[in-house]
């Protein structure tokens, strides 16, 4: 802080001279500007995290409302047009697949369920993740080591081994695959939870806090949990990217959604068969799924730096 | 001679007495197989009085205990042995919701004015908190009353009441901080490098306000620096810490003007250099090495390996903090014979 930084009010306040003092408390109270709004308005002026935003909206409201206004259904069978390029006169603006089904449908609906994957399965992972990690990192002691061993444990288990076995032994299911892939990313929430509770916890406020005799559950609930909302936030906008990403590399494989319900990673993974004959039925779920993940990073960056203005000043 | 203020102030039952304090932590070590804890003794035996609207300076360089210290004394950490007596009463072992009720008398100012803050609670928020916790069913009218007034009382403008810490100098933070530590009305006060953090021309201005304040609310002040020059002003005596231990307590003009102890004394003849960064390398001017690591302290008196007047029964024997017959306090073997007297130069 430098002494120039001193505000007039500051100075006179010093000197003991009262008329500015009073001038300046005439003018009403001032209106403060939260961390959050600071951070909103940071945010406003990335111009690729706007621009990935409003993409983003636009595709989900095309993923969410296209279907419906769509004249195709998802796995109705066009005979006449079985393997159509792109084209407007017949109807089918991307194209149809070998079984003669829209792919623009497809894409759509496939959509729906790689986002839905996405976000469910990251709230599931938020969920468990943000209370484990808080009470790991809150109570410290013997409770946070044998929470974050059991944490290691499972981290080490190889996770594509992990879903294959739920495969087979439950059955290919979507339920699974959120529980899969969500049971999975927690572990990584968890952590920088429980990292960011413990550096929260040592910080002079909340000793300040703790020396004015407030209570824990108010500690909890006024000083770290606020503090901790940035982090889960942007965290959160990066995990959902991750488990399209995932989604997509089980279907893939072949162990993801199953027909006639499709997703972007299926989709891709169908396309890829006939991407010498029909090269349409994979670029466009390629398209959207990529344009969606770079979506996700640039916001969940974006949001970072808005919320982290480390070199700011 | 003592001096004539803390002559006068010594006359009257002290508010704070401290027996003894002595403050451990376990520190791990080794890898992840062969782990051990050793005890790392931050405080050792402090023992200090503390009366009614007196200032008790305490100097050392880092690592020497004196946060530690501060803590031990509000019970935000356990001493491992002592006594803390509040007006007669040891707040030592009290269980959480008696010291919770004692909080209200005694209050911390902390180093880092930003970080001591909330970023996400406005200044109203930050300084009502404690109005909160120790008067729940206080009216939202009443609280705002009381902010506002306690913000004009440390010179903040009480209409930036809804500003967040962020939008405040370093300065206006630490301001921020001693409002919150005065709202409760407390007896005591603990200024735990309050100004370390800041601008020089701020730092004066800082501890005016805690003067000024002090005068006007009979508060007991104990603050904590690592340099001299700094607690100078404020302080009716000063205690100089090493390695957790108390070197001397004296009354401030004494210290200033004949050290008893030849620690006191590379401190003193550090103070005149007014830029930081060779007040860094001069602090303790005169001395060979490093301060030991707390870990294993040496034996004897802790100052030895450093002390340019160590003779042998300094590495056996611990010297013990005793009266000299003018009144202040010394923990070292040959106090009566050493002559350090500063001689002002120039
Ligand atoms: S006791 Fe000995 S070593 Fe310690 S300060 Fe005095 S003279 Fe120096």
């Amino acid at each position: 802080m430098k002494s120039s930084e001193l505000t007039g009010n500051e100075r006179e306040a010093v000197a003991g001279e009262i008329d500015p003092f009073e001038a300046a408390l005439r003018l009403g109270d001032v209106k403060g500007r939260s961390p959050w709004e600071d951070a909103w308005h940071r945010l406003l002026k990335n111009r690729a995290a706007v621009t990935a935003a409003i993409i983003m909206g636009v595709m989900i409201l095309v993923v969410v409302i296209g279907p419906w206004v769509i004249s195709w259904d998802m796995d109705y069978t066009d005979w006449d047009h079985t393997n159509s390029p792109p084209s407007l006169a017949n109807g089918h603006w991307f194209g149809t697949d070998a079984v003669g089904r829209d792919i623009l449908v497809r894409t759509l609906e496939g959509g729906r369920i790689s986002l839905l994957v996405g976000f469910v399965a990251t709230i599931v992972s938020l969920l468990i993740g943000v209370s484990y990690g808080a009470i790991a990192g809150y109570y410290g002691g013997v409770t946070d080591r044998v929470m974050m061993r059991l944490v290691d444990i499972i981290y080490a288990l190889p996770f594509m081994f992990f879903v294959i076995l739920l495969m087979v032994v439950f059955g290919r299911n979507i339920v699974l695959i959120f529980v899969a892939i969500g049971a999975v990313n927690w572990l990584d929430m968890a952590r920088i939870v429980r990292g960011q509770t413990l550096s929260l916890k040592r910080m002079e406020f909340v000793e300040a806090a703790r020396a004015c005799g407030v209570e824990n559950r108010d500690i909890i609930r006024r000083h770290i949990v606020p503090n901790l909302l940035g982090v889960v936030m942007v965290y959160v906008t990066l995990t959902i990217p991750q488990v399209i990403l995932v989604e997509s590399f089980l279907s893939f494989l072949g162990l993801g959604v199953q027909e006639p319900m499709s997703s972007w990673g299926a989709l891709v993974s169908d396309g890829a068969q006939d991407m010498e004959s029909a090269p349409w039925t994979l670029v466009f779920p390629a398209v959207f799924l990529t344009v969606t993940l770079y979506c996700f990073n640039y916001i969940g960056d974006g949001l970072r730096d808005a919320l982290d203005p480390k070199d700011r000043l | 001679m003592s001096g004539p203020a803390s002559g006068r102030r010594r006359k009257q039952r002290p508010v704070l007495k401290v027996q003894d304090l002595a403050v451990t932590y376990d520190i791990q070590q080794g890898g992840l197989l062969r782990r051990h804890t050793r005890p790392l003794n931050a405080v050792d035996g402090i023992s200090f009085e503390l009366a009614r609207g007196e200032t008790l300076g305490v100097v050392g360089e880092s690592g020497c205990g004196k946060s530690t210290l501060a803590r031990a004394l509000l019970g935000l950490v356990q001493p491992r042995r002592g006594r803390v007596l509040w007006l007669g009463e040891d707040l030592v072992g009290l269980d959480e919701k008696t010291l919770r009720k004692k909080r209200k008398e005694l209050q911390i100012i902390f180093q880092d004015p930003l970080a001591s803050l909330n970023p996400r609670m406005t200044v109203h928020d930050i300084i009502a908190e404690p109005l909160w916790t120790f008067y729940p069913k206080i009216a939202r009218v009443q609280v705002e009353e009381r902010v506002r007034g306690m913000m004009k009382m440390v010179g903040l403008l009480p209409n930036q009441i809804n500003r967040y810490p962020h939008e405040f100098s370093g300065g206006q933070c630490q301001r921020i901080g001693i409002a919150r530590a005065l709202v409760l009305n407390p007896r005591l006060i603990i200024c735990d490098e309050p100004v370390s953090a800041l601008d020089v021309s701020i730092q004066a201005q800082i501890i005016n306000l805690l003067k000024d304040l002090q005068r006007k609310l009979a508060l007991s002040l104990i603050f904590i620096a690592h340099d001299l020059a700094v607690v100078k002003h404020i302080s009716d005596r000063v205690m100089v810490m090493y390695l957790g231990r108390a070197m001397e307590v004296s009354s401030a003009p004494n210290l200033y003007r004949r050290p008893l102890h030849p620690y006191t004394s590379a401190l003193v003849k550090a103070v005149p250099i007014p830029d930081p960064a060779a007040r860094r390398r001069t602090a303790t001017s005169g001395l060979r090495g490093d301060m030991p690591s707390p870990l294993d302290p040496p034996a004897g008196c802790v100052f030895h390996p450093r002390c340019p007047y160590a003779v042998k029964r300094c590495e056996i024997e611990v010297p013990p903090l005793r009266r000299l017959p003018q009144g202040d306090w010394v923990a070292c073997h040959l106090a009566e014979e050493l002559d350090l007297t500063i001689v002002k130069s120039g």
